[in-house]
């Protein structure tokens, strides 16, 4: 007995062993810290090559839409205003689409059978290419929508958002394809969080005589409603950076228009189409314009994620 | 009395009615043009399907009459992802288990799992330009510009985040007895997590890992600066240090040219693209039920 005790005790691991443990924790560890050397490469390397536009520009970079290679005037604001414009007009008309499917997929209007096939199909449709939908846009949605855009433009040409003729691609277009990108983000996340309200929540509602509805809008959204906002706010990132449907059906051009019937401009467009070709300052000017469209759905995102972590649910 | 009878003329029923209808046009409004498209896309491209197609390059743009095929465009995307999952996988896959099996939720291990959010939300261009400051205007790649390497890391940044979650979530799901039970009899923790959890997780991180690779396939927009395109066959293992074609890069090129012939090979390789991501995405799906469904019983 006394015996076998011992030798418990003095079985120890071989050296061998123990080195190769320490070395595959060392080798996970710095792996790991990999995204963190990414991301900070990418934040770095963007910004010390936008730096000669930087402190040559300034902020004014911000405000002026002189985009000029010849006389070396560089500023980015037709395309920093474009990027804004359709991602957060794309997000106005996706919102209440989404949301609105997503409770129908999550209600009980009709059988399981059928929001399940109804889910994973728009959960599908997240996977297709952008520049397929792009391709798609340019053949199929703007010969559909010519003659509504002229329609709009003779009857709400008043307007200045519609004041321009409408001639081919324009940016409303563009919002448009970036609505069909943005519903499956939108409805998937929506849903999701639609389903992880406890059930308990719905009956309460309906065990004090609350109607189905007055249950959704007074019980069961404001509970769902931080999730929703987290995809919202992801959907926004994404319309953001999305470049090739955008940059094939918004018409590339920098001359600023209020109208949205007239080609426009987005920070990607902008990258995608005079990278390949530039030289000289305007690449700077290019990685400047780069780095505001970064610092925009980085901040985006990181608020997304706070919103998560401070509204998560907790029941 | 009356009262316990539904009472169509009640407000809160007629609100009710209009919301439910309402619910029932967005969700029309939504997928009708979503069926619409996948069908639309299927339909246009797979009447351009010949055999042709898989064997021959592309012409040029200005020659009207043949467009010829997309091999060097299909050869190069299954390059490109290749190279992006070489890098991609075991990187992610290293770093999801240390914040899996070795990390107790520290500082380090929340900004890790912070970053690779953030990464995930980097807008695709911009892993573009990345690379093409980093590698292909310093040329650091034996002298070479644009090549298929540099657009295999492109991609690999936009798989980096999607590796590591998956792998991160599939670990965390392995039950903890597991790994007690491998301690318990004198495992040391690589044996450990070689030999038991990760087995045991690989079905989830697998279908993730495949569904992150069949995304970046489709990418275009950090290709178009680094892998950029090109018209010929790929012969050798020489041609990974030159300009490399892609269905997406051919999709985004042909589209714009004015010549019917382009637009039609760019169709055919939208079918090819959409048709094996979606079979992919579908596959991956009807895994998971399945092994739900067993797991159940």
């Amino acid at each position: 007995m006394e015996e076998k005790l011992t030798l418990f005790k003095n079985r120890k691991r071989f050296g061998i062993e123990k080195n190769i443990d320490i070395i595959f924790k060392n080798t996970a560890l710095v792996l790991s810290s990999f995204v963190a050397i990414i991301l900070l490469g990418i934040i770095l390397v963007v910004f010390s090559q936008s730096f000669e536009s930087f402190s040559r520009y300034g902020l004014r970079f911000l405000v002026t839409s002189e985009w000029n290679p010849v006389k070396d005037e560089y500023g980015a604001f037709t395309a920093i205003y474009g990027t804004l414009v359709t991602s957060f007009l794309s997000l106005l008309i996706t919102i209440p689409l989404g949301v609105g499917t997503a409770i129908f997929i999550t209600e009980d209007f009709v059988p399981k059978v059928v929001r399940e096939i109804i889910g994973s199909f728009v959960e599908l449709l997240a996977a297709i290419p952008s520049v397929v939908l792009g391709l798609w846009a340019i053949f199929v949605m703007e010969p559909f929508f010519r003659a509504f855009f002229v329609f709009l433009h003779n009857f709400f040409g008043w307007i200045p958002l519609f004041s321009t003729e409408p001639t081919g691609r324009n940016s409303l277009l563009a919002i448009l394809i970036l609505v069909v990108m943005l519903l499956p983000i939108v409805t998937s996340i929506a849903r999701d969080s639609l389903n992880q309200v406890p059930k308990k929540l719905r009956n309460a509602a309906y065990g004090i005589g609350a109607s189905r509805w007055k249950t959704i809008f007074s019980v069961i959204l404001p509970a769902a409603l931080s999730g929703i906002m987290a995809g919202v706010l992801l959907a926004l990132g994404r319309a953001m950076g999305e470049t090739m449907a955008v940059t094939m059906i918004i018409g590339n051009s920098n001359a600023f228009s209020w109208s949205l019937l007239s080609p426009g401009y987005t920070i990607s467009s902008m990258l995608a189409n005079q990278f390949g070709e530039a030289d000289g300052s305007q690449v700077s000017s290019l990685f400047y314009a780069a780095f505001v469209l970064m610092i925009l759905s980085l901040v985006v995102n990181i608020f997304a994620q706070w919103l998560v972590k401070k509204f998560s649910l907790k029941y | 009395m009356n009262s316990l009878y539904y009472q169509k003329r009640l407000s809160r029923n007629i609100g009710d009615k209009f919301f439910t209808s309402l619910s029932v046009i967005c969700a029309l409004i939504a997928i009708l043009p979503l069926i619409f498209l996948v069908t639309y896309i299927l339909y246009k491209g797979g009447s351009q399907i010949t055999p042709e197609l898989f064997t021959l390059e592309p012409n040029p743009p200005g020659d009207d009459l043949d467009a010829g095929g997309i091999n060097p465009a299909l050869i190069g995307t299954l390059i490109i992802t290749t190279i992006a999952s070489i890098i991609a996988i075991p990187v992610g896959v290293g770093g999801g288990i240390y914040l899996a099996e070795y990390s107790k939720g520290g500082a380090f291990s929340r900004f890790i799992r912070f970053g690779v959010n953030v990464l995930a939300g980097v807008p695709s261009i911009i892993a573009g330009v990345f690379i093409y400051a980093l590698i292909v205007s310093t040329k650091i790649l034996f002298g070479s510009m644009y090549s298929g390497l540099a657009g295999g890391m492109a991609l690999s940044i936009l798989m980096l985040p999607t590796v590591i979650k998956t792998t991160d979530e599939g670990l965390k799901l392995v039950p903890n007895e597991l790994r007690y039970a491998s301690l318990g009899v004198g495992a040391s923790m690589y044996t450990t997590i070689l030999k038991v959890t990760l087995p045991s997780a690989f079905r989830s991180i697998a279908t993730g890992v495949v569904l992150g690779i069949a995304r970046a396939a489709g990418e275009t927009a950090p290709l178009i600066f680094t892998a950029l395109f090109s018209y010929y066959y790929i012969t050798g293992f020489g041609d990974l240090f030159y300009e490399m074609g892609s269905l997406a890069v051919l999709i985004y090129n042909f589209a714009l040219e004015p010549y019917d012939a382009q637009n039609k090979l760019a169709w055919a390789a939208s079918f090819i693209l959409v048709l094996s991501i979606l079979s992919v995405n579908i596959f991956s799906r009807i895994l998971a039920v399945f092994t739900e469904k067993t797991k159940r019983v």
